[in-house]
């Protein structure tokens, strides 16, 4: 990194690099952070930094990053599991937790010196706050203006609740609806936003009118059922694969208050749903930036030799990526494919190979900063991975590709770091994030309202990889909050469906009709 | 726009309800974990937490999640040695561990046991759920035998030593500003005349001199007016107040007879374990005496109490003499809650039997608060069972339980503590 000539008119001074931080120097590095943010267009939510201590961040981990939870035992859990862990020494705490929320919370250790909460405050508040902002799923998923209201709503109506109805009634529903959680999420409808005025104005109405809903669902049951058995039309008319909406809106016999609580689980998943779909591309993009911004306070000549090398050293343990033999390894760590994707964006805008002007011929050569706001805010994990996953990284990373087959007694190598394997390879790592391929296809598809009642779930699955042996335990919770008869089938290679899991279980043909 | 916020000074543990759900919900399989622990303690250690050991398969949230077979792709980093086309034989075990996603879901069996520490005061209140301590509502006044003195307000008499100066003083002006508010309102209306006198332009020789006087005398009675007087003192005034004692003492009595095997004592160093456990969760000091008998009692430290092998016959009267000797001389029965708890495996000599009633009825249950005697056996009662099951239906404070094997002595312990909700109504 040469430094670049200094703009003489602004000849400032070297801000203090004593490891010892005081707000009044975490003030001073935020200005000049913040400067350098809006140089480089980043748009941001105001940003709320919070210092805590490390107990605190203990229970910020344990809460799952939400400011403010319900209470339930499985929190206590991995507070449990986190003081446990950390008080061995086997695990250091996080130096900092964003929550995507307007204004943008960031937590910032007390434990950290003045060169980490520099980077964290570029890394969270600047970097993070921006992807919040800026990504396309976060804009359609998520209302960051309301999240707070909406978790603080929650957590008192779950209260109410226990107070009203008894803990141990309340736990049964939490427990079984965050069982089904992955699965309360419509994925190709859009969300509509969530804002706590019309929660609270909603909610009310919402119970009574749900409650009459399904009652008329079920009310003419018997007629029609002696009358006309066949015509009866199959409900859902469409598979459903937003279990938990599917419950709320249709569950015969949940109580009003258990419906609401269900719908908190839904959207609490759903504010998290697209989390997991850029975890690469936001840490990618926060690390660039705090590695962006800090250089460029150096190149103002803001900070000094030692800062710089204390930044550094925590950067490249935080980018660094073990190799598959390494005893350190543990997958691709989104941090380095990132961050490197990102540096690789801008290698290939500004100075371009032959190969990157064949491989990326509209963005070679470009400005590298629309081009990384474009990228950022358009893509996720793994539409980013196969746009902009070029060959150099490739061979950078020396990635290759294993192919495995249960049915085969070994593991073929696909592909490798070389010229006839680079789209094999991009088109491999852009799927290892395709949430699709990641999450089982479980969907509702018929409930049999003119009947026993029974839901039947059907079970896709991908690559013929079987579900796994927790079904069982799972469909025990579908069960408790549909209380009735609840099986998933499979289509067997014959093309019959097989019930591969039911509860509650029974000998599987004595009642099949 | 950036706020700083310090929140180091919130209270940190927000995760205490959730901690709370955590092990209210497992309560059982902690419930276990403890009781397993008690085997493994020193009768008096008691100072330590636990460390709760729950199978990981208890307490797994399961999803739905990708299982085992199909075809997978996984891209690595790193390669050293590979080129297209490799194949490279997989490992012989047909676990396909770390081979594909949602092997990370901790479903998993034959992982690691959660294990976790909890403090001394839930050890003790998981132990000892639903326990009460015996006769205590009954005995309620029994207990307040010391005293303690506390401070209670003021008074008007006392020793010199407890005048309390700041109050004795706001008396002294009190008075003081009411003893004279009628003389002083008198002397500011003098003097007012007098000033009024003063600014005419004719001379008033005499009337000045008169108010003058008037002034002069009232101030001298304003003047005598005492600074402080008895009325004005205060005292600090103590009273007594009863508490009840912190002290106990808990007798150990064990037949060590030929006939009680190791086993056998183990089981009543449990049972032991845990009344002291109990009692110590009430008494801050606790005195544990060891008293061991065959045809005659000694009193013993832990260690010889437990393991030391003796032969003989058995006289338990012998014991009960002992514990009532020590009572009178080191334990006068006003100042320390005794306890007392007899194991035995039932082995007596059968004309002793009928004086242990006798010392128990007449010399040692009217000091006790409570006495508790198990008897460990596989084989019928015998005369010493027979004897005490008489004083039962006598006295509240003491019970008698059977003892067959280990698994019995915490449901035993817990029938002889448990809460009497209908005596007490």
């Amino acid at each position: 990194m040469a430094r670049e000539s200094n703009d003489t008119q602004k000849q400032t001074k070297v801000l203090d690099d004593t490891p010892d931080w005081t707000f009044e120097l975490l003030a001073q590095y935020q200005k000049e952070i913040a400067r350098v943010a809006e140089h480089y267009r980043l748009d941001t939510y105001t940003n709320q930094i919070e210092v805590i201590t490390a107990e605190q961040m203990m229970d910020a981990y344990a809460s799952v990053g939400m400011p403010i939870g319900y209470n339930h035992w499985t929190f206590g859990k991995k507070f449990i599991q986190t003081e446990q862990t950390y008080k061995r020494g086997q695990m250091g705490l996080a130096y900092e937790i964003v929550i995507n929320s307007n204004p943008c919370i960031s937590y910032l250790m007390e434990e950290n010196t003045m060169p980490m909460q520099a980077l964290v405050m570029a890394h969270a508040c600047y970097g993070h706050n921006s992807f919040f902002k800026g990504n396309y799923l976060f804009k359609s998923w998520t209302d960051a203006s309301s999240i707070i209201d909406y978790l603080l709503f929650s957590k008192n109506y779950i209260t109410k609740c226990e107070q009203k109805y008894g803990i141990d009634e309340v736990e049964a529903i939490l427990d079984a609806c965050h069982a089904l959680m992955n699965h309360g999420v419509d994925r190709y409808k859009r969300p509509q936003k969530i804002s706590l005025d019309d929660e609270l104005k909603r909610q009310e109405e919402r119970a009574e009118y749900l409650q009459s809903q399904v009652n008329a669902l079920w009310r003419t049951l018997p007629e029609s059922k002696k009358k006309e058995d066949a015509k009866a039309p199959s409900f859902p008319a469409e598979p459903q694969e937003n279990i938990l909406y599917f419950i709320e809106k249709n569950a015969p016999l949940l109580k009003p208050w258990q419906r609401e609580i269900v719908r908190i689980v839904r959207k609490i998943s759903q504010y998290f749903y697209p989390q997991k779909q850029t975890q690469v591309m936001n840490e990618g993009w926060a690390c660039f930036w705090h590695y962006t911004i800090l250089n460029h306070l150096y190149d103002d000549g803001l900070v000094s030799d030692k800062f710089m090398l204390e930044f550094l050293h925590n950067h490249t343990n935080v980018v660094a990526q073990p190799e598959y033999n390494s005893k350190f390894f543990s997958g691709i760590n989104p941090y380095a494919l990132g961050f490197n994707m990102f540096m690789d964006i801008r290698r290939i805008c500004e100075n371009p190979t032959k190969e990157d002007k064949e491989y990326f011929p509209e963005i070679a050569g470009s400005n590298w900063l629309d081009t990384v706001h474009f990228a950022m805010e358009n893509f996720k994990d793994e539409s980013f991975v196969s746009q902009y996953l070029s060959p150099k990284l490739i061979r950078d990373f020396k990635l290759f590709h294993i192919h495995d087959e249960a049915k085969n007694n070994y593991v073929e190598i696909g592909a490798i770091h070389n010229e006839p394997g680079y789209q094999k390879i991009r088109h491999q790592l852009a799927s290892q994030y395709n949430l699709s391929n990641l999450e089982v296809n479980i969907q509702i598809i018929d409930a049999n309202i003119n009947g026993d009642r029974a839901l039947t779930l059907r079970y896709i699955p991908h690559n013929g990889i079987e579900l796994a042996d927790s079904k069982t335990e799972v469909l025990k919770h579908l069960h408790y909050l549909w209380q009735f008869d609840v099986k998933i089938v499979q289509e067997q290679v014959n093309g019959e469906d097989e019930i591969i899991a039911q509860c509650p279980e029974k000998n599987q043909k004595a009642k099949d009709d | 726009m950036t706020n700083f916020i310090d929140r180091r000074l919130n209270s940190k543990n927000k995760s205490t309800v959730n901690r709370q759900r955590f092990l209210r919900r497992y309560k059982n399989q902690i419930k276990k974990s403890v009781a397993d622990a008690i085997n493994k303690r020193g009768v008096t250690d008691i100072e330590s937490g636990e460390s709760i050991v729950i199978p990981k398969k208890d307490m797994s949230e399961p999803i739905f999640h990708q299982g085992s077979g199909g075809t997978r792709d996984k891209v690595h980093p790193g390669n050293d040695q590979f080129t297209q086309g490799d194949r490279i034989n997989k490992p012989p075990n047909q676990q396909r561990q770390g081979s594909g996603p949602g092997n990370a879901s901790d479903n998993g069996e034959g992982e690691d046991d959660f294990t976790f520490s909890i403090s001394k005061e839930e050890y003790l209140n998981l132990l000892f759920e639903d326990l009460e301590l015996p006769n205590l509502e009954k005995k309620q006044l029994d207990k307040l035998i010391e005293y303690k003195t506390v401070r209670s307000g003021f008074c008007a008499e006392g020793v010199p030593t407890n005048i309390d100066i700041v109050k004795s003083l706001q008396g002294s002006i009190a008075r003081r500003i009411a003893m004279t508010s009628s003389k002083r309102k008198q002397l500011k209306a003098l003097q007012e005349q007098l000033n009024t006198l003063y600014q005419d332009k004719h001379d008033h020789i005499q009337a000045e001199r008169e108010l003058k006087e008037k002034i002069i005398a009232l101030k001298e009675k304003i003047a005598k007016v005492p600074f402080i007087d008895t009325f004005d003192l205060r005292f600090r005034n103590y009273a007594k107040q009863a508490v009840p004692t912190a002290k106990a003492v808990m007798f150990c009595l064990m037949d060590v007879s030929g006939s009680m095997d190791q086993a056998t004592k183990e089981m009543a160093k449990r049972f032991y374990i845990l009344l002291y456990l109990f009692l110590s969760r009430t008494y801050k000091n606790i005195d544990v005496v060891y008293i061991r008998h065959h045809t005659q009692a000694k009193e013993v430290d832990e260690h010889e109490f437990f393991y030391s092998q003796e032969t003989g016959g058995t006289i338990a009267s012998s014991a009960l003499e002992l514990m009532d000797k020590i009572i009178t001389e080191r334990y006068s029965d006003n100042q320390w809650n005794i306890y007392g708890a007899q194991a035995s495996d039932g082995d007596n000599w059968a004309d002793d039997s009928p004086h242990c009633q006798e010392l128990l009825t007449e010399k040692i249950l009217p000091k006790t608060r409570y006495f508790s005697y198990i008897e460990i056996t596989q084989r019928a009662h015998q005369t010493l069972w027979q004897h005490y099951q008489k004083i039962t239906q006598t006295h509240a404070n003491f019970a008698i339980r059977h003892i067959k094997e280990i698994a019995d002595i915490y449901p035993v312990f817990r029938e002889l503590f448990k809460k009497n909700t209908q005596n007490a109504a």
